[in-house]
């Protein structure tokens, strides 16, 4: 579903991604990991559009992404992202946050639009918060808010940037359900991640980076537990 | 007794003042927010164009400009009243500030705002409506009521080019009976009665949103 090839991205004089090559199949979750600057958000960035490369490809689903393409637009409603600081619109409750993708972008009719809303927020534990304005919500209850919102979109695939790293620690265990209930229905799922637990249990396939680069890859057991890669070991020996 | 003479006169200033004032306001307004979001755009061309205007217009005295749009661009084939070229030249003066205004308000909103409305698949256009101006608003009222009172005030300006309003009427009353003490008294009081009010509009506003 998701294709990348060969990519290349700088900023200015720095080449954060240096020739990421790797595919993402339909319903699979792939767990990124790595230290910071490793490049993991910035790859992440770029599936969705958010980041422009400047060398090698993207296709998702059979269309070449572009951050400068028109396209882009209708892409994003198929690749949704979920933001390490949540990202809420502030000035809307929570279930206008989950309909304003479906009745504005995609035009839904705004009754279906807001019972699908309730329906989502009902499933993410929220049913009572539909009223509720961000700032009147703990950081869990937002990213599920967040969660809710990319999955209005009827995405494809969700992209997560970090999405537990703002979360106080009690708070992370109810965001994290959230994602694997999403799993085990089957989302493709691209995850930046210092979960370590979770990796271990709901991806399909683990990427180590590194300096820009795919260092390793393959299933979670061996990637955490036998790394073959000396950085590898001695990333998840100083996270683990 | 004066007063009684004279009021009735101010009062009629007073009223093309606050007439002149709405317009102005809303020209400003409608400018200096199409200059912000030109400068907001990201389009370096765009930018460029909103920044060398404001630069230009913020460079003239308002005066200099009152007269270049009433005697200047008649001889381009464009004629205006007194009052059409004090409101377009107040208007366009204070467009300036008020992009000023409304651009620091679009840069106080949250980068991730921006990026969440793009994840999933707004527009700019759809973008600015729904997310970004309206979290603006908040940052932008509190100026936008301080250069509300000063635009006022400087409507009195529109006096050089024989806009009947209260400044002016003020002064040809003063030429014509040396009453000059209870005649500007009058006007003073006035125009602290027409300030007052968007005084405490303003101080309210930045209770309200100024801390946040």
């Amino acid at each position: 579903m998701i294709e990348i090839r060969d990519l290349h991205k700088r900023f200015g004089a720095l080449e954060v991604l240096k020739g990421i090559d790797t595919t993402v199949e339909e319903g699979e979750v792939v767990c990124l990991i790595g230290a910071s600057g490793s490049g993991k958000s910035t790859l992440l960035r770029c599936v969705n559009g958010l980041e422009t490369y400047e060398a090698g490809k993207i296709v998702f689903a059979g269309t070449t992404v572009d951050a400068r393409s028109p396209d882009i637009r209708a892409l994003r409603t198929h690749v949704t992202m979920v933001f390490q600081r949540f990202n809420l619109f502030p000035h809307r409750t929570a279930l206008e946050n989950v309909t304003e993708g479906p009745i504005y972008v995609k035009g839904e009719p705004r009754n279906e639009a807001r019972e699908r809303g309730l329906a989502l927020l009902e499933r993410m534990g929220l049913a009572e918060k539909a009223q509720a304005y961000p700032p009147q919500l703990s950081g869990g209850q937002q990213q599920r808010v967040a969660i809710a919102r990319a999955l209005a979109m009827r995405p494809k695939a969700i992209l997560f940037d970090e999405p537990t790293s703002a979360l106080d620690p009690e708070l992370v265990g109810e965001v994290l359900g959230a994602m694997r209930s999403l799993a085990d229905e089957g989302m493709t799922m691209l995850v930046v991640t210092h979960e370590m637990a979770f990796a271990r249990d709901v991806a399909d396939r683990v990427l180590f980076m590194h300096d820009g680069r795919i260092l390793e890859e393959g299933l979670p057991s061996d990637i955490l537990s036998n790394p073959k890669e000396a950085r590898t070991r001695d990333f998840l020996s100083r996270i683990l | 007794m004066d007063a009684q003479v004279y009021l009735p006169i101010l009062l009629h200033g007073a009223q093309i003042t606050v007439a002149l004032a709405i317009c102005a306001l809303l020209i400003s307004t409608f400018v200096g927010l199409i200059l912000a979001l030109m400068r907001y755009s990201g389009n370096p061309i765009l930018s460029t164009i909103s920044k060398s205007f404001i630069n230009v217009v913020r460079g003239i005295p308002v005066l200099v400009q009152l007269f270049y749009i009433y005697f200047v661009l008649p001889e381009f084939g464009i004629d205006l009243t007194a009052f059409q070229a004090g409101a377009l030249g107040l208007g366009i003066a204070y467009s300036c500030y008020m992009a000023e205004n409304f651009r620091a308000g679009l840069e106080a909103v949250d980068h991730g705002q921006l990026e969440a409305a793009q994840s999933i698949g707004m527009g700019w256009g759809l973008m600015m409506r729904r997310v970004i101006l309206p979290q603006a608003v908040r940052t932008v009222l509190p100026p936008y009521g301080n250069t509300m009172i000063m635009l006022l005030k400087d409507t009195s300006q529109a006096s050089v080019i024989t806009v009947a309003e209260m400044t002016f009427q003020g002064k040809m009353l003063a030429a014509s009976t040396f009453e000059n003490m209870s005649i500007y008294t009058l006007v003073a009081a006035l125009y602290l009665c027409m300030s007052v009010p968007l005084i405490v509009l303003a101080g309210w506003l930045e209770r309200k949103f100024g801390a946040k």
